[in-house]
């Protein structure tokens, strides 16, 4: 052991420090330096792993929190408008009062900030001084500390089932293997347990870990947050370079698992570790609405601005206009009068803060608290809630849920989101023979029956029988045994899946995916080849099926424990053992149901468990006691009888591709029963276990879309690489120049086109294809490849794209195997939904990078196109070629669609109220690379308005960055709203690209989640989610910013009339705390239950009639012209709610306050009654809260005018309120203004309603019918839709 | 499409039951509470308005509003009222060279006498009102200044005034009782009635000086410093009266000490300040005869004194002297009858257009949800 000079390190270290411009880290150990000071240290430079998640701390939080939020444009308005009071000369009344408003929102605010943070520095705080394992030198032993104690360079252990404390570089395990299983859950939700590696070299077997004599420098990236990435190389001393990458990461925040203790180097700590730089927190979108309401802001400030400039010249006019000082003017306190255009020009001012509830406060505090309250209610759905995951809808953006009720463009993912992504075997291919496995479709057709009609078929077994097809199928049923097994298998099929939700450890492996049905003519090649030859085509088929794969194996109850007691380095008795025990862990039950079909059908097929000893003995000899095998094999029977499906065996698989493939290759009898990082483990049909040594793995990627595993087989010793792919990735590599003989040439080819005719059948039939290959490569081509790749791995930089060249290297030369069909299945109520999406006015549109045939398929059979649809399909890879078909296509469509008023968005909308839609619906299919041509500059116009004229369109074979950046393409170019939906990391990019991004949790991890602003489990949901809520939080906040500029502008305007009166002195008539009040208190409350709970239409009518959702798509519940409607309304009402007491008042002794109380009720019961007008759904709330508000007013404000004698002067309220109640004329005055100020719009409504009723209306009015009625009325309305009728409804 | 979502609700209900007892561990579900409220499924009304359903609402206001507004119309014009404008803009106002010779400063006040007959008896108690045009006792910084609890007796407020009084808050160093531009310039035209009896003589009309402002103002609001029963002049002796003022705030009714000071009711009449430029403020009441036989003030010739202080030119204000008899809806004004008249034909007018509308459209809107 030789110490690295500390000396040199320091240097190091020290030249680290002055070059921060490096892109490395490099850390040592922190061992040697242990009793130095900080100033020695050489990883000092690095953060601690302490973390503060917190903003503030106690003495900072007043000052930064208020820094923080003045940085909203609204907060600064309102200090600024508070400050304005205390200037001398603009007069204000009660500075100090002025000041209320905003301090109350700011204290709210600050209060919600406050805590929230004082629950993060709780949290740090926990998570800080959790204990954890540090090596230390003194003592020579790991010894406990705390998690803000770890440093980077230090040696931390970790145990089974113990949190991670920081990004460790892994060096040892307990495993023999060197691997370390972690569990990602708090990172990504991800449940499949993820396996990482010690780096090469450094795995010692059963020794004890010595961190003390670590000597080599780590050398790796900087803190990035890229979770999936990470590279870098151990230097030795003797500059041996060791690569790593992220697999020998162990992440902070994860859960190591099975593996009784991990250790390594701390490389990344606190902030820098990858789970805390990938923690950005919630995501905050602006919304549409919010958008336009900020114009709309603008607006008022224009107003504002307008109102103040004719007070400030009206009151210079003013004071022009007297021939000498009136006594009422009032000289400064000199005694000295102001010019008056000085007065004017201080005036303007002055009507500022008189006039500044213009601008309104509370509209952004009540859109928060209203959004807060819609999303209660979202996720408060039960219709929104799964129970098989237990998981309700997650609104994980919070500011855009009005946003869901105006999707012009849905743009889905298919894998996954239209589907199950539960994958089935159903076909396949070997050799060019096409198996089609009917048994196993039967068996897929059962389940269907069941899961359609649960309740009745399930429990009756007369009816199972005639569900299969197949005459053969139906004596194996005679056994009553086996009977109830298939029907057990039916029945189970929910329930398990709900169970496998439940406990979603058990990624891809409900029965629907594990138990395959083989095939029989299959199964007999197979047999034949086992027994005569132990190796060809049917056999390498079924071996690569098994091997290639990155699936890993854990058991059900014991899957969080590590599985003790496993192999030393002797091969037979030790892995006896150990199968025993899988075995009995798992039990296999399923799998020996379906295998038992087979024995009873007579003695051409065999129990694949009951082994022919003879034809096992001459091969296995080596590995397999025959003995053994026959012990172990009855034994197997003993567990099976024995114990139920309680106990599985699990394969964890990464891709549920992988999970239905290995499911396959198990129903044939070739069972993956171990893997580690350097050993596949296969048991054969015959019961003898194959071991595989792993030479390479080529891991999937989506560029290569293929991936490789490179074994050394245990017998014949040669190197095998066997390779599965998408179709095109394997076939234009098949090695055509395999062989010299000609004849065997043409065999192959001829196998390759039966091939890709089968693969052509199977995408017609909607399945996912796979190809598998083999290569058989030498041993000197190996040696000098793996030269290679070790170089690769090891690099830093372009380490990728070496990577990518050595795998295209080894990957040529092919020799076709088959090819797999895989259904996946789609999600209940696909159809349904795309169809109610799309009558809803939503084009929908599926990326997907699946092929064309097979992508098609799914698309007609999700009703996504129609087959009387015109489809146009674009697949070329020229551009001219396809700039010609686009030019020919959009000439012909605007031929056809040359229309009068021939705007095709506004011609959807009317005709679905009024007359169909004319032009035939055309469907658009284009492929990846066609679509980056599309996307060209040149080009990109005239495909954008092809798009426009689709009904439909479908993309196939793009990359997640093509489907983001035509999300972006379309949200760009056609300015329309558009939502994404995915359940994939592929779909990230699309999700966060949209305008709305939804995550479907589903199969494929939690990254679409992350990235998502809602959540939902299934496809359906979608419906529900857009067209009921999305439509109620978009009416419902629409209507709520149009009431709230509404109530701001005609209560400020009763202040600007009384300018008129004033002298444009800035005299306000109501009393400065009641104004405060007003909108603080009285008139706060009914638009934020408004905004919240108000049902215009209620959810079944929404879905049962999408055409509703359409006034959201075109914003119609909150346009440009509503907005100044509703400012001229209120400018009308304030007219009314000032004139009408004016003239009742003037000229008689009324104060100045006097006069104000009227008008201030008066404008009370005019904006509640508005509301009242406005609403159009009365619940217990309603009234409470408006009936509570009108009694607030008049109690607060009777407490305030007993009370107050001489406490807020000017404004002088004693007694007023009384005095005005004991009148009669205050009623009277009250009960006509209210009635003439809210006649226009009450007239409008009526008239409306009656002569010109919009949909909704009209949807209200089928509310009221009898279900029966309403059925029948919303067919008619369909139907009318649908068959030409003449237009205009208001004839 | 319906049925299945209510079907799907039924089968949520049974289900949890089933799930959570064969579910791992007795985890709680997160399924939401299947209430009324959470599920915005709260019974409620909902209206809809079509000319059919508010029909009865546009008659009933109609109905309501026509009688509320004939009785409000007679009611102010059986309220009578007369109005003397004395500001003396005319060469024949008797009061044209008071009005010309006017100043704050002047301290004799000048004294006119206008002639005016009444052609109607005024029964009952009349209102003697002083009317000023064109006066913005509204202005913002007018309404601003005065000290309220300096005016509520309070001792300190009395030596030291609020800031809002300037630059009427001190005179000659010593604090101004009242401060303020309010009480500066109070109203201080004296005005006499005289009845001028058909035999030539002259009869002093007895106006009633108490009873004028509200109660509430005189015996809460308003407080003299030091208690009732002290000596005025003692208490005010460290302070000075405002500028405008010819006697100090202690000697505005000497004759009677509970109408004096802070609580004088012409002061207190005064600092409720008007809403709007032209007002009237009550000044005397005439109550009316013991006997209850004759009226208050029977027609014929009257003359009002005036004792000119009050300068009204400089801002082309006007001063008159109103009288009027009151009623429950107070002083005359018909402009309450004529908008509830108005309003109330406009509804029954629109009544009237919505039942033919609702006949002409109504029904199919009831019958068929498609209009052809």
């Amino acid at each position: 052991m030789t110490w690295t000079n500390p000396l040199t390190l320091l240097r190091q270290g020290w030249t680290r420090h002055w070059n921060p411009e490096r892109p490395v880290r490099t850390v040592v150990s922190n061992l040697p330096f242990e009793d130095l000071k900080k100033r020695e240290q050489p990883n000092r430079q690095y953060e601690g792993n302490a973390i503060k998640t917190n903003k503030y701390r106690l003495w900072s939080f007043i000052p930064m929190n208020l820094f923080e939020q003045f940085h909203r444009m609204a907060n600064i308005y309102f200090v600024g408008l508070a400050i304005l009071n205390f200037v001398p000369v603009v007069n204000a009344f009660q500075p100090e009062v002025a000041l209320i408003p905003i301090c109350i929102i700011l204290a709210l605010t600050a209060v919600k900030d406050g805590w929230e943070d004082f629950r993060r520095y709780q949290t740090d705080q926990q998570l800080n001084n959790t204990p954890c394992f540090i090596f230390s030198r003194k003592q020579m032993c790991f010894v406990e500390r705390r998690w803000k104690d770890v440093r980077v360079g230090d040696f931390v252990r970790v145990l089974s089932n113990e949190i991670i404390p920081a990004d460790i570089l892994l060096l040892h395990t307990s495993d023999p293997n060197g691997v370390c299983h972690m569990e990602t859950s708090n990172l990504d939700g991800e449940t499949s347990l993820k396996q990482r590696k010690v780096v090469p070299g450094f795995s010692t077997l059963g020794e004890p870990f010595q961190p003390h004599t670590f000597d080599s420098t780590v050398v790796c990236e900087n803190p990035n947050n890229n979770l999936n990435l990470f590279k870098g190389y151990v230097e030795r001393p003797d500059k041996r370079r060791t690569g790593f990458g992220i697999d020998s990461l162990l992440l902070r925040g994860c859960m190591v698992r099975n593996t009784d203790d991990a250790a390594g180097i701390v490389v990344y700590t606190g902030h820098e570790t990858k789970s805390m730089l990938n923690n950005s927190g919630p995501r905050y979108k602006r919304s549409k609405i919010e958008r336009k309401m900020n114009t709309d802001v603008l607006f008022c400030v224009v107003l504002l601005f307008f109102m103040c400039l004719i007070g400030a010249l009206g009151h210079a006019i003013w004071l022009e206009s007297f021939p000498s000082i009136p006594s009422y003017i009032v000289p400064d306190s000199n005694g000295n009068y102001t010019p008056s255009v000085l007065s004017g020009f201080y005036m303007f001012f002055t009507m500022i803060i008189l006039l500044q509830v213009m601008i309104p406060v509370s509209l952004y505090v009540s859109i928060e608290l209203v959004k807060m309250g819609q999303i209660f209610f979202i996720t408060q759905d039960v219709e929104l809630y799964d129970e098989e995951l237990d998981r309700r809808v997650q609104c994980r953006a919070l500011n855009i849920t009005e946003d869901l009720g105006q999707i012009q463009y849905v743009f889905s993912d298919k894998t996954g989101t239209l589907t199950e992504n539960k994958m089935v075997f159903r076909r396949c291919s070997i050799m060019g023979t096409e198996y089609c496995h009917e048994e196993n479709a039967a068996r897929l057709a059962v389940i269907n029956g069941a899961n359609e009609e649960e309740e009745v078929t399930i429990y009756q077994q007369t009816k199972l029988p005639s569900l299969f097809p197949l005459e053969e199928l139906q004596d194996i049923h005679t056994g009553d045994e086996n009977q109830a097994n298939a029907q057990v298998t039916a029945a189970n099929q929910r329930r398990s899946r709900e169970a496998a939700g439940a406990q979603s450890d058990m990624a891809f492996s409900s029965p629907l995916e594990t138990v395959v049905v083989p095939d029989r003519k299959l199964m007999l090649e197979v047999d034949r080849e086992m027994a005569s030859i132990q190796t060809g085509p049917y056999l390498d088929f079924f071996l690569a099926l098994a091997v290639c794969n990155t699936v890993l194996l854990s058991s059900v109850t014991a899957q969080r424990q590590r599985v003790k007691g496993r192999r030393s380095s002797s091969y037979s008795g030790g892995s006896f053992h150990n199968m025993r025990q899988w075995f009995r862990k798992c039990g296999l039950g399923k799998v020996f149901t379906s295998m038992r079909f087979f024995k009873r059908r007579g003695e051409t097929l065999r129990d694949p468990f009951s082994i022919d000893e003879d034809e096992s003995d001459g091969f296995h000899s080596s590995d397999v006691s025959d003995a053994t095998g026959q012990k172990d094999i009855s034994s197997e029977r003993k567990v099976k009888s024995g114990l139920s499906g309680s106990e599985e065996m699990c394969y964890e698989a990464h891709s549920p591709d992988e999970a239905a493939l290995i499911h396959a290759a198990k129903a044939y009898g070739f069972t993956m029963v171990e893997r580690t990082p350097h050993y596949v483990t296969v048991k054969l049909p015959d019961g003898a276990l194959l071991k595989f040594e792993v030479l390479d793995i080529l891991t999937f990627d989506s560029t290569r879309r293929r991936m490789s595993i490179i074994v050394r087989h245990p017998h014949t010793k040669e190197i095998i690489m066997y390779t599965k792919g998408a179709d095109s990735a394997i076939m234009e590599r098949l090695g055509n120049v395999f062989t010299d003989m000609s004849q065997v040439y043409s065999e192959a080819k001829q196998t390759a086109v039966k091939t890709q005719r089968d693969l052509d059948m199977y995408a017609r039939n909607g399945l996912r294809t796979l190809c598998f290959a083999k290569k058989v490569i030498s041993e000197q081509e190996f040696r000098a490849w793996s030269a290679l790749r070790q170089e690769a791995l090891s690099a830093i930089d372009e380490k990728e794209e070496r990577l990518m060249e050595t795998a295209n290297f080894i990957e040529s030369s092919f020799t076709l195997l088959g090819a797999t069909g895989i259904e996946d299945r789609l999600q209940e109520s696909v159809p349904e939904t795309i169809q109610a999406l799309r009558r809803a006015g939503m084009q929908v549109w599926v990326l997907t990078g699946d092929k064309p045939e097979t992508a098609i398929n799914i698309a007609y059979s999700c009703k996504l196109l129609e087959h009387e649809d015109l489809v146009f399909t674009f697949s070329t890879n020229r551009k001219s070629v396809f700039k010609m078909r686009v030019e020919d296509t959009l000439g012909e469509l605007r031929r056809s669609t040359l229309s009068p008023g021939a705007d095709p968005q506004f011609r959807g909308y009317s005709s679905a109220f009024t007359g169909p839609l004319m032009e035939p619906s055309i469907g658009l299919v284009i492929d990846g690379s066609t679509l980056s041509m599309a996307m060209s500059d040149e080009l990109v116009e005239q495909f954008v308005e092809l798009c426009k004229h689709c009904r439909a369109v479908l993309c196939c074979r793009v990359t997640p960055l093509q489907k983001s950046a035509v999300v972006k393409l379309i949200r760009q170019k056609l300015r329309v709203m558009t939502l994404a939906v995915g359940d994939g990391a592929n779909d990230v990019n699309m999700i966060q690209a949209a305008d709305v991004g939804i995550g479907v949790s589903g199969q494929e991890g939690m990254q679409a989640v992350m990235a998502s602003d809602f959540a939902i489990t299934r496809f359906k949901h979608l419906q529900r989610l857009l067209l009921v809520h999305g439509h109620w939080c978009y009416s419902r906040l629409a209507n709520m910013v149009i009431y709230f500029f509404y109530k701001n502008v005609a209560y400020v305007n009763l202040l600007f009339w009384y300018q008129f009166f004033c002298g444009f002195s800035a005299t306000a008539m109501i009393d400065y705390w009641l104004m405060i009040f007003f909108n603080l208190f009285f008139t706060s409350a009914p638009p934020i239950m408004f905004g919240i709970m108000e049902k215009e239409v209620s959810d079944s009518t929404l879905l049962s009639l999408p055409e509703l959702y359409k006034r959201g798509q075109h914003s119609e519940g909150y346009r440009r012209s509503t907005f100044w409607i509703a400012i001229l309304d209120a400018f009308y009402q304030s007219l009314v709610c000032f004139f009408i007491p004016y003239w009742t008042y003037n000229g008689s002794d009324i104060g100045i306050f006097a006069f104000g109380t009227p008008m201030n009720t008066v404008s009370l019961f005019t904006i509640i009654l508005h509301l009242a007008i406005e609403i159009k759904s009365w619940t217990v709330v309603h009234w409470v809260i408006m009936i509570g508000s009108v009694l607030v007013y008049f109690i607060v404000t009777l407490a305030y005018s007993a009370i107050c004698i001489s406490c807020n002067p000017p404004s002088d309220p004693y007694w007023i309120m009384h005095k005005q109640m004991a009148d009669p004329m205050f009623y009277l005055v009250c009960i006509l203004t209210t009635v003439v100020a809210l006649l226009p719009r009450y007239t409008l409504h009526v008239l409306r309603g009656t002569l010109a009723p919009s949909p909704h209306l009209r949807a209200r009015q089928l509310e009221r019918l009898s279900p029966s009625h309403r059925e029948q009325r919303i067919r008619e309305w369909r139907g009318l839709r649908d068959t030409c009728i003449s237009p205009s409804p208001s004839a | 499409m319906m049925a299945s979502s209510y079907n799907a609700k039924d089968e949520d209900g049974h289900h949890p039951g089933s799930v959570s007892s064969g579910g791992p561990g007795a985890v709680k579900s997160k399924k939401p509470d299947n209430t009324a409220f959470k599920q915005q499924r709260l019974p409620a009304w909902q209206p809809i308005l079509t000319a059919g359903t508010v029909l009865p609402a546009f008659f009933m206001i109609g109905l309501i509003f026509i009688p509320i507004g004939i009785g409000l119309l007679v009611t102010s014009n059986n309220i009578k009222e007369f109005e003397v404008d004395y500001t003396g803009v005319d060469m024949s106002s008797p009061c044209f060279n008071c009005a010309q010779n006017y100043s704050w400063n002047s301290t004799s006040g000048c004294t006119c006498s206008v002639p005016f007959t009444l052609d109607q008896p005024f029964e009952s108690n009349v209102f003697m009102y002083y009317g000023l045009s064109n006066f913005y006792q509204n202005h913002r910084r007018y309404v601003k200044s005065r000290d309220d609890s300096q005016l509520n007796g309070d001792k300190s407020s009395l030596l030291n005034p609020s800031k809002e009084c300037e630059p009427y808050r001190t005179s000659d160093k010593k604090p101004i009782a009242p401060c303020g531009a309010i009480a500066n310039s109070l109203f201080n035209d004296t005005l006499e009635l005289f009845y001028n009896h058909p035999n030539g003589s002259r009869i002093a009309i007895n106006l009633v000086k108490t009873g004028i402002a509200w109660w509430t103002d005189k015996h809460v609001k308003f407080r003299n410093p030091g208690g009732i029963n002290n000596n005025l002049s003692v208490v005010f002796q460290d302070t000075s009266k405002p500028v405008n003022w010819h006697k100090a705030v202690y000697e505005l009714d000497p004759s009677d000490p509970d109408n004096n000071g802070f609580i004088n009711e012409d002061f207190i009449v005064w600092m409720r300040t008007a809403a709007l430029p032209t007002f009237r403020k009550l000044y005397r009441i005439i109550q009316k005869k013991k006997d209850n036989m004759t009226p208050t003030l029977p027609p014929g010739n009257y003359s009002l004194d005036v004792t000119y202080n009050y300068p009204v030119r400089s801002f082309d204000g006007r001063k008159r002297m109103i009288l009027s008899t009151i009623s429950w809806m107070g002083g005359k004004n018909p402009f309450l009858g004529i908008a509830y008249i108005t309003v109330g034909s406009v509804c029954f007018f629109l009544g009237v257009v919505l039942l033919i509308i609702h006949h002409k459209y109504g029904n199919r809107n009831n019958n068929a949800d498609i209009p052809n």
